[in-house]
């Protein structure tokens, strides 16, 4: 009876027993996202579940990520199938408008060039010793979108997952405290006053229902191994576009969005156990994300001053900061710089176009290089 | 192939693949505003 008690309060010491520094820190780290999360409103949606996941997989004999553990079951399900991001794409592309980028659709270069920072990151992170596939992980964070990042770095790089998410979400969210400074670094007070006329530009219903069509079909067979990505954000945007599936549509962006976030943000913070995420390369992977999105605007902003120049001034090259795919923050931060300048300026509409371009660039670019590594069989066929 | 060679290439293809297929899409739009215009507006009675 006696060793039965000493041995039954043992059992009540075991975690405390078992709890390493490491485990400290993570369960820290876990509480200081909470904290973002919650008191500071950074991605909420993400962060609260992530940090909570965090917390979780770090108590010590929890076995949360063990094999048939509770938060290992849907890690498998998945995040290793690749299927909540893919459905959180469907959710995205049923609240998306894409008419500002009908409206205009030039624009649309501008997301492209808010992608390059994904490939100059990616040859800065060979230059500094990554292997080919963690470097393509750790780059995709210059998407400067969540799902896509989980997408890619769940594919080629699981182990890195957990730090390229928290680093995906965390710029995400910083871009209001990131843009500014290069935008103004990058451009002359001048080019900040730019006045852009309003663009009106009527879109026939039709038009936003072939959108999603054309550019799955084209995209998706330029990139065939992008189309889970392509067609799920096109199939929801069809969704929202042709008005007779709208009970499909309100679940795409509500109930499956909704679930999918919250297991998806505690699968990823349960990818943050101590002994894998403790180390030097966490660091690097979250200096070379913010390296990414800071390239993604400095060359946005780059590329709206050449269009400015062949446009004969027409162009405002701030607008170029919002070919990422942080929409509608880049957006709204373009259009408050342009206020710093011009009370009288709105470059919003313009900059939403841009932003738009930025998502639909986002996934294009990450299907262009998956289809590329397929080509270059680093991955297989 | 060593690291250099796959970095490159990818960035470069990277880059202008993803150039290239935007700017296609920019023409798709175009063209597909043309063909369905919007409906021009009912006159308005009385």
């Amino acid at each position: 009876m006696e060793s039965a008690l000493v041995s039954g309060l043992q059992g009540l010491f075991l975690g405390i027993v078992n709890l390493n520094p490491g485990q400290v820190v993570m369960i820290l780290v876990g509480s200081l996202l909470l904290y973002l999360g919650i008191r500071k409103g950074y991605e909420p949606l993400l962060l609260v579940p992530i940090g909570f996941g965090a917390i979780l997989v770090n108590i010590p004999l929890s076995e949360m990520m063990a094999e048939g553990g509770f938060i290992r079951f849907f890690y498998d399900t998945g995040v290793r199938t690749e299927i909540f991001p893919l459905l959180i794409f469907l959710g995205i592309g049923a609240m998306t408008d894409f008419q500002p980028l009908l409206e205009n659709p030039k624009i649309i270069l501008l997301g492209a060039a808010g992608q390059f920072g994904i490939f100059l990151t990616l040859l800065l992170a060979l230059a500094i010793g990554f292997d080919k596939l963690d470097a393509v992980a750790v780059s995709i964070i210059g998407a400067c979108d969540g799902p896509t990042a989980i997408y890619v770095s769940s594919k080629f790089a699981p182990h890195m997952l957990g730090a390229v998410s928290v680093a995906a979400y965390s710029y995400m969210s910083l871009v209001p405290l990131i843009q500014p400074p290069i935008m103004r670094a990058l451009t002359t007070e001048r080019e900040r006053m730019i006045v852009m006329g309003a663009v009106k530009q009527p879109i026939s219903q039709t038009t936003k229902i072939m959108f999603p069509i054309v550019v799955t079909i084209f995209a998706s067979i330029l990139a065939p191994k992008g189309a889970p990505l392509i067609g799920t954000v096109m199939f929801g945007n069809l969704m929202k576009e042709c008005g007779v599936v709208d009970r499909l549509k309100r679940a795409s962006e509500n109930e499956i969005a909704n679930i999918v976030t919250l297991l998806l943000g505690l699968c990823i913070g349960a990818t943050m156990e101590a002994d894998k995420f403790l180390r030097a390369q966490t660091l690097v992977v979250l200096a070379l994300g913010f390296i990414a999105i800071s390239l993604d605007t400095a060359v946005g902003i780059l590329f709206g001053k050449l269009m400015c120049l062949l446009t004969g001034g027409k162009i405002n090259p701030l607008i170029g900061a919002a070919g990422i795919s942080a929409f509608p923050m880049s957006a709204r931060v373009v259009q408050a710089e342009g206020q710093k300048y011009n009370k009288k300026n709105y470059l919003l509409m313009h900059a939403m176009s841009a932003n738009a371009g930025g998502q639909i660039g986002s996934v294009i670019a990450a299907a262009v290089m998956l289809s590329v590594l397929q080509g270059m069989g680093i991955v297989g066929q | 192939m060593d690291n250099w060679t796959f970095g490159w290439t990818l960035a470069l293809i990277g880059m202008s693949g993803t150039m290239l297929v935007l700017w296609v899409l920019s023409l798709l739009i175009l063209l597909i505003r043309k063909v369905f215009p919007p409906a021009p507006a009912a006159p308005k009675k009385g």
